[in-house]
């Protein structure tokens, strides 16, 4: 499946925006994630494995309320970081 | 202050280790200490609550450092700078049980090299309060279990209510240099705690300090030490910046002794930081703030000051000269006060309004090493030796 990696985490990616991961639930693509881009899960999900309180996750643009959420091969995973604050 | 102990004065570069809000900077002097360099930013755009260099090898940077969405992280660099690496296992509590809430870092805040006996290993102090330490320069870390899972932890650190707008924190790691296995911490909100077997059990360590705002104003635990200091020449020598004043312990006598009251009734003794002499346990710097009403944690009237003491808080100077005379209302946290080790002392400190202070006099006089930086949280002096 697609990654969309926003720009606050492409430093982990080489600064690409589009990565591949797989897995069957949004915790497994998350982990196969890390093994590509080590560092990164931590960023998004905590120790507690949630996702952390400014980070939205979609799959194929529906919100993911949890990592449990099942995934698909073809399915494309959007992580969005709030922009808010100053 | 993290150095090896010694009473040699040092010689050669001292470099102050920034955190603010939107990155570190290092700002290095040259051998003289009278010209000053701004480098940076590193880590633009994090929150860098703490950036340390490791004396047991003076190339060693560790680095707190979060953004406002990302979670927290560990950065580290073997050669001062100039090239970085994320920790593998940055701090992180263990995880919950099925069921259970599990906690959670917030941010990293406080870091301190191990034991000059122990050269890889570092600790770690977070908000919410946890401790960790790390055995192979800052790479991987592990929580202290014998803190995170006290039984008494929770009713220690109190609860959502409880400690500093941003978050409790766990600061102020202390490591004696006569021996690894005997820590200090301070906690905002929990008090002072002591372990003697490298954090495998812990005791509240507050007798004699207060804590005004409980019920009970002097309680076991649930005070709010907002910088603990222990000299590194007399180590049963510690000092402690509290919510509640100015403090001086001797550990050999277990109880805190109020040493803020001979400061000015005008100014208090209410403040964040405080900073060590290297060499005389006897003297020490503060930066009072304002702590009336509700409480502005500004310079007190506008006009900031250090004070120190040189006989161990039986009296106070105030010391201003260089600094803004008037309408200056930045307030300096805990971390960002700092003492050099070179003979006379320098003083340096930053403030939430972005400027660096430094006093190459032992504080007589203060020049702007720097200005128009983020708001700051953290300033190390750190000897460079070259």
């Amino acid at each position: 499946m697609n990654v969309l990696i926003p720009s606050n985490l492409a430093d982990y990616t080489g600064q690409r925006h589009r990565v591949a991961a797989s897995g069957a639930t949004l915790a497994e693509a998350l982990e196969d994630l890390d093994r590509r881009h080590p560092g990164i899960r931590f960023r998004i999900c905590s120790e507690q494995d949630r996702i952390r309180r400014h980070i939205k996750i979609f799959i194929n643009g529906g919100q993911a309320d949890g990592l449990e959420a099942p995934v698909a091969a073809d399915d494309e995973i959007m992580i969005v970081c709030a922009l808010s604050g100053g | 202050m993290s150095r090896i102990a010694t009473a040699t004065p040092a010689r050669g570069s001292v470099a102050l280790l920034v955190g603010t809000r939107k990155g570190a900077f290092i700002v290095k002097s040259d051998p003289q200490r009278r010209r000053w360099r701004l480098a940076g930013p590193h880590f633009f755009g994090h929150i860098v609550h703490h950036m340390v260099l490791d004396p047991r090898d003076r190339r060693t940077l560790l680095v707190a450092a979060r953004t406002g969405h990302l979670g927290p992280s560990v950065f580290r660099s073997t050669d001062f700078g100039r090239s970085w690496r994320e920790a593998k296992r940055p701090p992180a509590f263990a995880k919950a049980q099925e069921g259970a809430k599990g906690r959670e870092v917030d941010h990293v805040f406080w870091l301190t090299p191990d034991h000059i006996s122990e050269p890889r290993a570092w600790y770690a102090g977070t908000s919410p309060q946890g401790l960790f330490r790390s055995a192979d320069g800052g790479d991987t870390w592990d929580p202290v279990a014998g803190f995170n899972q006290h039984p008494m932890r929770e009713q220690w650190t109190g609860g959502e209510k409880d400690g500093t707008p941003d978050g409790p924190k766990l600061h102020s790691i202390l490591v004696d240099p006569r021996d690894p296995a005997h820590l200090y911490i301070g906690m905002s909100s929990g008090g002072v705690f002591e372990s003697r077997d490298r954090g495998a059990s812990w005791q509240p360590l507050n007798t004699g300090c207060r804590a005004d705002f409980l019920p009970d104003p002097f309680p076991e635990y649930g005070h709010d030490p907002h910088c603990v200091r222990l000299h590194p020449l007399a180590p049963d020598r510690i000092y402690q910046q509290n919510h509640c004043g100015i403090y001086r312990m001797e550990r050999t006598e277990g109880r805190w002794v109020r040493i803020g009251e001979t400061m000015p009734k005008s100014v208090g003794d209410i403040g964040f930081p405080l900073a060590l002499h290297p060499r005389d346990p006897d003297t020490l710097w503060v930066i009072p703030m304002d702590g009336t009403s509700v409480w502005p944690r500004t310079s007190p009237g506008g006009k900031p000051a250090v004070y120190a003491t040189g006989n161990a808080g039986r009296s106070w100077r105030r010391l201003d000269r260089g600094l803004p005379r008037a309408q200056a209302w930045w307030t300096v946290k805990r971390q960002a006060l700092s003492a050099d080790a070179h003979q006379p002392v320098g003083v340096y400190f930053g403030t939430t309004g972005g400027e660096i202070w430094g006093s190459t006099d032992e504080g007589k006089r203060f020049a702007c090493l720097g200005r128009n930086l983020p708001h700051i949280y953290s300033v190390e002096a750190a000897e460079l030796g070259r």
